[in-house]
């Protein structure tokens, strides 16, 4: 469960060492847009010693996103990151083809490295064929959230990207839809101008508005907002807390329906309250 | 002559120069040499006990990187040294 | 000898007994100067030094309201290498990266003792490197105007740049193309030394309301500019965006608001670098979401500050020096906008304003286990800073808080000991920082709030810990035994030696 996740560039060993400080719900340790390719090799050894040499754990969810499969670097990025202190890799221009492909070269690291965890990955729907076969890669092995990466898909859509993002909404409402069918994270692309806090708390309502989980990053100063975005409404905690309550008495009572408010509460309304319960007291609001 | 550098000047980075030598020489150059030279001395030397590498001649020049960036920097430079 | 801090304090000095130990003294007053029948005239610095009979050993004065872009300090000190005076005293009330010209003449002889409230720069470096004859005597703005007006600091010539003077010899800052707004911490120097000469570069019939009373100006010196009107208002006035920083004024604010401080009638300062401002930001917000409304803010007063003033969050603000173009002009033309002397600002044998502060956001060079902070020397001991108003502020203000960066370049801010103590532990009660918050043992009443409200809160022990786990455990340099310098407390006790490097 996320509510923001941070990219860092992978580079710049000022911004790692204080990327823990930040609050957001994952950090992303970039090897690819943020890394030069003259750099790539100093960047991946680089995080991979930053988060070897941490004794205590992470406050955070650890990611790191590689190069895409269509690279010469992806594999030896795979090779020096990965291990048991990271939890997740995130993929850019993500088929279902290259899904699988990873799949199989992180079993294989798992099994040589002798990890005791299972890497979970983000896929990023950044290519016009992804957003069509995205039902397919929200099924595809190990991912459990999906990224939409509206820069790189707006440059094969070939149209401007726009504040307001009419030209995104379809693939939007399309990774909503499929996250939401497969139980994922749905992870909105980031607000690109660092700058403007009422443009990211507006494109931020709107997202969550849409469906969407959570919000990726690009900057520190963006944590905050979208933190306090991607929660419950006090007056949804509220609700969902008498839910719980009646719920409770109608179980003691032995009935499967009651009623609150005069409106017939069901299994479906039950689950939805305690959905929101889970992330309330995830996020300390309760 | 073969050479490898790697890192920067930047806050927090150290830039690593390394080349052949017939003996260990370690040469740091630091912001924090008062307070970290002999630790940051201690990381270039294990590091390249480490990759078994111990002959080499390494520049170190510091401003303020920790631990885990100096071993760092100090192995892709090898790298790229033995890679030309 | 060693005073109640375990710092060595120099033959011939007062040992600092605890920050409330003025109380306990009684405080007398040297007579003020005489006042002058009208001014004469000057035309020229030469002419300065002839009619004024400045000669070997004096000691003169001079105010920082001009900061980098003095020019009148520069000038001084040509006059006195022409002449080749020797053995003079300066006593400016701060040293600018720009006071280059001192370094020459201390370093032949010509200035032998110096005493200031901050030093920044290759003067401080010489200092620090051990040029000066006599001892640094470095001073807090509060300090400064008790160690005038008890006569511990005599003035033969007080030197004063004003931006605007009258024929009758009354001036201010407000007005004039070298504008500096408040010229507070010229008055003590104005009242109590032995002659005063103004310099201006703005000469007019007659002044509204003055700031400096011209009955105690003995000459008026015209000049061409007193100063750079670029350096003058320089400063760092931006609420910083890094996100380190704007995380720790996020935390900073969130504690001052737990422990009940953000209501009507507060009042506050904070120093004009980014950090502070954050911290002022996020109080500002949440003063105009509730709709509280506060008495003053004080001190070196920022843009940032008049904006408060004219949005009516504040009734008052007290301005003992502008920082920036807003703030001279503000205080031009807001009759709440006050200027006020250093001995209002922080005397603590005035009535002054800082203790009437609900809080105080400072920084730290250093800060250790004690709570102690430095902001008078980096970790090697040079000179790099000085009290100004911290210790005052940090004594006056019911909740002092720290606000810092644990780790700077791998140097953890948090010491077992700071290098040289500026403020003593007693008086900081809270220090913020991106990993934690740490409050002094002694306030259990602000621990007690806080430890209930969800955030950071570990002890200082716990913070160096942090800290070491990242940086590693720095080796502590050898220091020299050899002072230049010390730290006087606002009392005129010693709190810390300074050492040569």
């Amino acid at each position: 469960m996320r509510r923001s996740l941070l990219f860092m560039p992978g580079n710049n060993p000022a911004m790692l060492q204080n990327s823990d400080v930040f609050e957001a719900d994952a950090v992303i340790y970039d090897l690819e847009d943020a890394v030069s390719v003259t750099e790539k090799d100093a960047a991946r050894v680089l995080v991979a010693n930053f988060i070897g040499a941490r004794k205590a754990a992470f406050p955070m969810e650890i990611v790191v996103r590689i190069n895409g499969l269509d690279t010469d670097f992806y594999a030896e990025d795979l090779n020096a990151v990965v291990s048991d202190k990271i939890d997740t890799i995130m993929l850019p221009k993500a088929t279902l083809e290259t899904l699988i492909e990873l799949d199989k070269i992180l079993t294989d690291i798992e099994n040589k490295k002798n990890l005791t965890k299972k890497i979970g990955v983000i896929p990023i729907i950044e290519l016009a064929c992804s957003v069509l076969e995205i039902d397919q890669i929200a099924k595809a092995p190990r991912v459990n959230g999906i990224l939409l990466g509206a820069e790189d898909l707006t440059s094969d859509l070939e149209v401007s990207r726009t504040k307001k993002g009419d030209e995104i909404l379809y693939a939007r409402q399309r990774v909503v839809m499929a996250c939401a069918a497969y139980k994922l994270d749905s992870i909105d692309t980031p607000f690109t101008d660092t700058n403007d806090e009422d443009g990211l708390q507006t494109d931020s309502n709107f997202a969550l508005g849409l469906g969407f989980t959570s919000k990726a990053a690009i900057h520190p100063n963006q944590v905050g907002v979208i933190n306090s975005t991607f929660v419950p409404t006090m007056d949804k905690i509220k609700w969902a807390l008498r839910v719980e309550q009646a719920n409770k008495a109608a179980l003691e009572k032995g009935l499967g329906v009651f009623s609150l408010d005069g409106k017939m509460v069901d299994k479906p309304i039950i689950e939805r309250a305690k959905k929101i319960l889970v992330k309330a007291k995830r996020y300390n609001l309760i | 002559m073969k050479i490898g550098v790697c890192g920067s000047l930047e806050s927090n980075d150290a830039l690593i120069t390394v080349k052949p030598s017939e003996k260990q020489e370690i040469v740091i150059k630091s912001i924090v040499y008062d307070f970290f030279h002999e630790q940051i001395e201690q990381v270039i030397k294990d590091t390249l006990k480490e990759v078994n590498k111990e002959n080499l001649s390494v520049l170190c020049e510091d401003k303020g990187a920790l631990d885990y960036t100096i071993k760092s920097r100090l192995l892709t430079a090898i790298k790229r040294m033995e890679e030309k | 000898m060693k005073n109640i801090l375990g710092r060595e304090v120099p033959q011939g000095f007062k040992a600092f007994n605890g920050s409330s130990e003025y109380k306990k003294v009684q405080f007398n007053r040297i007579s003020k100067k005489k006042t002058s029948d009208g001014v004469i005239m000057l035309d020229s610095y030469a002419d300065l030094f002839d009619k004024l009979g400045i000669t070997d050993g004096m000691t003169l004065s001079f105010h920082h309201h001009l900061r980098n872009g003095d020019y009148v300090l520069d000038e001084v000190c040509k006059e006195i290498k022409k002449r080749d005076l020797k053995n003079m005293g300066f006593a400016p009330s701060s040293i600018f990266p720009n006071y280059s010209s001192m370094v020459e003449l201390i370093e032949n002889g010509n200035i032998t003792s110096i005493s200031t409230d901050y030093a920044n720069g290759p003067v401080a470096a010489a200092i620090s490197n051990g040029k000066l004859k006599d001892l640094f005597v470095m001073y807090t703005h509060g300090g400064r105007p008790v160690a005038i007006e008890s006569g511990d600091l005599r003035i033969d010539v007080a030197i004063l740049a004003v931006p605007t003077v009258d024929k009758n010899g009354n001036g201010t800052g407000e007005i004039g193309k070298s504008a500096c707004g408040s010229l507070g911490y010229a008055v003590s120097d104005l009242m109590y030394a032995d002659k005063v000469v103004l310099v201006t570069d703005n000469l007019v019939d007659s002044i509204e309301e003055p700031f400096l009373d011209g009955k105690y100006v003995d000459y008026v010196l015209k000049v061409d500019a007193i100063g750079d009107p670029a350096g003058i208002v320089s400063g760092t006035t931006k609420i910083t965006k890094d996100p380190v920083g704007l995380k720790i004024a996020r935390l900073a604010a969130a504690a001052l608001d737990k422990i009940g401080l953000i209501k009507d009638g507060v009042s506050m300062q904070t120093g004009a670098g980014g950090t502070s401002l954050a911290v002022a930001s996020f109080v500002k917000k949440m003063m105009q979401e509730r709709g509280i409304k506060g008495s003053f803010a004080s001190g070196g007063i920022t843009g940032y500050f008049t904006d408060m003033l004219e949005e009516g969050l504040f009734d008052e603000l007290y301005d003992v020096q502008c920082f920036d173009l807003s703030a001279v002009q503000s205080i031009a033309k807001n009759k709440n906008h006050h200027g006020m002397s250093g001995s209002r600002y922080a005397s603590c044998f005035d009535d002054n304003v800082v203790d009437k502060l609900d809080f105080v956001i400072l920084g730290a060079t250093e800060i250790d286990l004690d709570f102690n902070v430095n902001v008078t020397t980096d970790s090697h001991g040079l000179i790099m800073g000085g009290s100004g108003g911290h210790s005052d502020t940090a004594h006056g203000a019911f909740v002092t808080v720290i606000t810092t960066n644990l780790i700077k370049s791998r140097m953890p801010i948090i010491k077992e000991k700071v290098t040289t103590v500026t403020t003593p532990g007693e008086d900081v009660d809270i220090l913020v920082t991106e990993r934690g918050i740490a409050v002094n043992p002694k306030r259990q009443d602000i621990l007690d709030k806080l430890s209930k409200s969800g955030l950071p809160v570990c002890t200082i022990e716990e913070l160096l810990e942090k800290a070491y786990e990242i940086t590693g455990t720095p080796s502590k340099p050898v220091q020299s035994k050899e002072p230049v310098g010390v730290v006087v407390y606002r009392d005129g006790t010693v709190i810390d030696t300074i050492y040569k490097i």
